[in-house]
């Protein structure tokens, strides 16, 4: 099946601003469900709130679009009640590690076979461009108009300290590499959480003088080192990208079934 | 893996929002974009179809059409 075909085309151009990169995510998350030849009745898109949650709109899937923070709790009582199902969770910045940040850290925690995408602009977008946790010390918002006084964290360090067995990290510049961490993500039996870095031309590029979006895209090959190159440890600054984990751990829904196995025998 | 030969540009005017990332990325400097900031192959014969344009695209609105 084309890319085209996964996409509500009646709902396109879609609501992003021009040179948004969250639509380059959605892009190659597309590419990825291609070359998995996943047909669109086996996918279950479920997001919270932002201009990345608007995504699941776009897709034809079995979508849900709930409430701000909160779609990865949505997403695992899909999942449970059905687990054949694969189950994506894309989310802003914000919509993940802010609003929704204890969801997060307990669905890395639990292990549930699903695959949460964090699109990380580093601004709340849609509402004016406030500063997100992800902003970082310096960085100017509408809410910060001297700069930036609070500190950042790192999603995949938390990701992996919460428990997640699959963690990656790619940018919309490197959007190949995104397809290929996406199929890798959807694929693997467990929690999976892919961060992208994404460009906010309209707030965050704006605000910081960062130029048009394909300078703010082209500046994601300067910031970012693959994971393990040499040139982070002569730069701390850098930005890893890549597969900073990938293991074996029981899986939630597969536990949760054999403790009604175990129940039934009663 | 044979050379992959380039059959035509098919960019979607109504879904482009003309924010250049295509322009930008052509290694080959086929893409330009027009007066109304739309998307089109000024130079479609030195295209060599690495399709960096369309896997970039935000707006789905250009697709590489190989032979």
């Amino acid at each position: 099946m084309a890319v085209k075909d996964y996409i509500r085309q009646r709902f396109l151009p879609h609501m992003w601003c021009p040179g948004c990169g969250h639509g380059t995510v959605l892009n190659s998350l597309l590419r990825a469900v291609e070359r998995l030849g996943m047909s669109k009745n086996e996918i279950v898109m479920v997001s919270g709130i932002g201009c990345s949650s608007r995504i699941s709109g776009y897709v034809d899937f079995h979508t849900l679009h709930t409430l701000h923070g909160r779609a990865l709790a949505f997403a695992t009582g899909v999942k449970l009640s059905k687990p054949e199902l694969n189950v994506i969770v894309p989310m802003g910045d914000g919509d993940a590690l802010a609003i929704g940040g204890n969801h997060f850290i307990h669905a890395c925690r639990r292990n549930i076979d699903m695959t949460a995408i964090v699109m990380n602009n580093r601004i709340y977008g849609m509402t004016g461009g406030q500063f997100s946790p992800m902003s970082g010390v310096g960085i100017h918002a509408t809410t910060a108009p001297y700069a930036n006084i609070d500190r950042d964290f790192d999603v995949v360090e938390m990701a992996l300290a919460a428990g997640a067995t699959f963690v990656a990290r790619s940018t919309v510049y490197h959007a190949q590499q995104a397809t290929d961490l996406i199929k890798q993500a959807i694929l693997h039996e467990g929690f999976s959480v892919v961060e992208i870095l994404s460009q906010c031309p309209t707030h965050f590029g704006r605000k910081n003088k960062q130029g048009a979006a394909a300078d703010m895209m082209a500046h994601y090959k300067d910031i970012t080192v693959p994971v393990g190159s040499k040139k982070k440890a002569a730069n701390p600054e850098l930005i890893e990208r890549g597969i900073f984990v990938q293991k074996d751990a029981p899986e939630y829904c597969q536990e949760y079934d054999k403790i009604m196995q175990q129940a039934m025998k009663g | 893996m044979a050379k992959k030969k380039l059959k035509a540009h098919h960019i979607d005017r109504d879904w482009c929002k003309g924010c250049g990332i295509c322009v930008h990325f052509c290694p080959k400097n086929v893409l330009e974009l027009d007066d109304l900031d739309k998307a089109f192959a000024a130079r479609p014969e030195d295209c060599i179809a690495c399709k960096l344009c369309e896997i970039r695209c935000p707006d789905f609105a250009i697709e590489i059409e190989t032979e």
